[in-house]
């Protein structure tokens, strides 16, 4: 079935005319009319817009025309500005709002011939770990719908795995690319913080948040990487570096390369069968002719806490903004400060409430040195310990995540379990690095994906998908599908 | 470690959000836990680190200041949720 493709096997076979991107764009719709009612990845799509895109899509084929995404369906999480469509964040707070303009990453995808279709569900403003704090519903993992998918791009992940889109976009502020990647199964990318422009992305966490691609494959990771990547204008935290071909990089050759695998990530909460798996992929990478070292990052144990007042901190003043005066669903008061704390009580859910308040506390008067300055200092501590370890390693290998997929509501209640649960994927963000995961493995009953970490130097790109890539060709994990 | 008390009441005011009762005493619950966790950062000495506010360090980062197109008027009122004449409605703000 052509929504089972990937991007290099749908490009190909589009190229060869064996088929038209209509038919594509048409098989992913059509598999969520049969499975969407069970996974809920979307909050909307707009069929006959996507089905419009495919047939300029094909027009183009026929003239001959070659761009590296040319008639390929992509989907998208609902936090970034697609002009025309839907933009809610899983909010309530955004009512009926409509995007003005393109954020930067989908004028690229457009540019390159994608197909920018749907509206895939998370966390609202990306506050969470398992896409249950959605104003739209949760959705479900794959694998076992009785799971969450992981979040805060929950939809994104399982879109893909569900064969929904040929790939997705996601964003990463605490790990939501690698996290629900790792849960669902399939590959998540978090670039280096400043290799994707930001505009166009609704700010949770600013100097944290980046955009990455889920795929059903590392190459097609790297694919999207090479389209997204570059300096913008329009965001000045965007870094003017040369784009390399990244697909090149996937020599499958990662020989004399050094992983690293940090000893402070063996946690008493690690499962054995997550622990297990990994284990085997470090065996893997030295039957491929990498060297295994131990490493150390000793404020590992710091990173969680030290996350939770910087991103709530930046959230609570990037969320000021949805006050209904320009937009938002207004409820009126009897001057504008009642107005904002209605319309605001009225329209966010409960975590983006508790992070909101837990940030304009750490912030406020007589707590900043003690909480915001004091969680800056420990991130460069965090920083340092990953700028050292990348002096004597290529990659860092942890898992994604402490377990596999655990139940709708069984965190619910607890935030700070549900904050622990992002123990091994923080780091990367606050350090600015990039990471992927990959598919390593599953459990056993019932059979649940299990993710494998790799974290690279900044903009080190390159090294890190030549070495997912390679363990990934080597293993079987990507090719297993969910029955569902 | 002792949960740090919070004043939610006063805080929700500085962040302009309205919450009920029920909602005032769960949060200062959660967050006091939170909070409690939170206090972990103490055991660092942190004596003579610079913070990291950014993690790619670039400064005074400008762009050539040249007029460019930019949302029409229709397009930036477009997802208001009251507008007249061209403008955004909002309560009195003056008396």
């Amino acid at each position: 079935m052509l929504n089972q493709l990937t991007i290099s096997g749908l490009t190909a076979r589009l190229a060869r005319r064996e088929v038209s991107a209509r038919e594509a764009t048409q098989a992913c719709l059509d598999q969520i009319q049969r499975v969407d009612g069970k996974i809920h990845a979307f909050i909307s799509h707009d069929a006959a817009d996507a089905l419009a895109q495919a047939d300029a899509a094909d027009r183009e084929i026929a003239a001959g025309v070659n761009k590296p995404l040319l008639g390929v369906p992509i989907a998208i999480k609902d936090v970034l500005a697609v002009k025309g469509q839907p933009l809610n964040c899983g909010s309530r707070i955004l009512g009926n709002f409509i995007s003005p303009y393109d954020a930067t990453a989908i004028e690229k995808l457009k540019a390159a011939g994608a197909v920018v279709f749907g509206r895939l569900n998370m966390d609202e403003f990306a506050m969470g770990s398992s896409t249950e704090n959605s104003a739209f519903g949760i959705t479900r993992n794959p694998w076992d719908t009785a799971r969450i998918p992981g979040g805060s791009s929950g939809g994104s992940a399982a879109a893909v795995v569900a064969d929904e889109c040929i790939a997705s976009l996601g964003t990463d502020t605490g790990g939501s690319v690698r996290q629900p990647a790792a849960l669902c199964g399939c590959v998540g990318l978090k670039p280096t913080y400043g290799r994707v422009s930001r505009y166009g992305l609704v700010a949770y966490a600013s100097s944290l948040d980046q955009i990455g691609p889920c795929t059903k494959d590392v190459r097609d990771s790297a694919t999207l990487l090479g389209v997204l990547s570059g300096h913008d204008l329009r965001d000045s935290t965007s870094v003017p570096q040369p784009v390399p071909d990244y697909a090149k990089a996937l020599t499958g050759d990662i020989r004399g390369l050094k992983l690293g695998l940090p000893k402070e990530y063996m946690i008493g909460g690690l499962d054995a069968e997550v622990k297990a798996a990994v284990d085997a992929a470090m065996k893997k990478f030295t039957e491929l002719g990498a060297e295994v070292v131990e490493i150390s990052l000793p404020h590992t144990d710091y990173a969680i806490a030290t996350y939770y007042i910087i991103a709530t901190a930046e959230a609570s003043a990037n969320l000021a903004r949805f006050d209904g005066i320009r937009y938002c669903a207004r409820v009126d008061g009897n001057d504008p400060i009642e107005l904002y704390a209605r319309t605001r009580g009225a329209g966010f859910g409960p975590e983006v409430k508790r992070r909101i308040i837990l940030g304009t506390y750490v912030l406020s008067s007589g707590y900043y040195d003690a909480y915001y300055l004091r969680a800056q200092k420990v991130r460069t501590l965090i920083r340092n310990d990953f700028l050292k370890a990348f002096e004597t390693v290529d990659a860092i290998v942890t898992p994604t995540t402490p377990t596999a997929a655990f139940k709708v509501g069984e965190k619910a209640d607890d935030p700070l379990q549900m904050y622990l649960s992002d123990i091994f994927t923080i780091s990367c963000n606050l350090a600015g690095i990039c990471g992927v995961s990959v598919p390593c493995g599953f459990t056993k009953t019932p059979k649940l994906p299990i993710g494998l970490q790799l974290l690279g130097r900044p903009f080190g790109e390159e090294a890190l998908l030549k070495i997912a890539h390679a363990y990934e060709q080597a293993t079987p994990w990507h090719k297993e599908k969910a029955a569902f | 470690m002792a949960s740090a008390e919070i004043d939610v009441k006063y805080v929700a005011h500085l962040a302009r959000l309205a919450l009920t009762p029920e909602e005032e005493t769960l949060l200062g619950d959660q967050l006091g836990h939170i909070l409690g966790y939170i206090e972990k950062l103490r055991e660092l000495d942190v004596t003579n680190v610079e913070p990291t506010a950014h993690a790619v360090p670039m400064v005074n980062v400008t762009r050539p200041d040249e007029t460019r197109p930019s949302l029409s008027h229709e397009d930036a009122l477009r997802n208001a949720p009251k507008q007249g004449g061209g403008l955004f409605i909002v309560p009195k703000i003056v008396e």
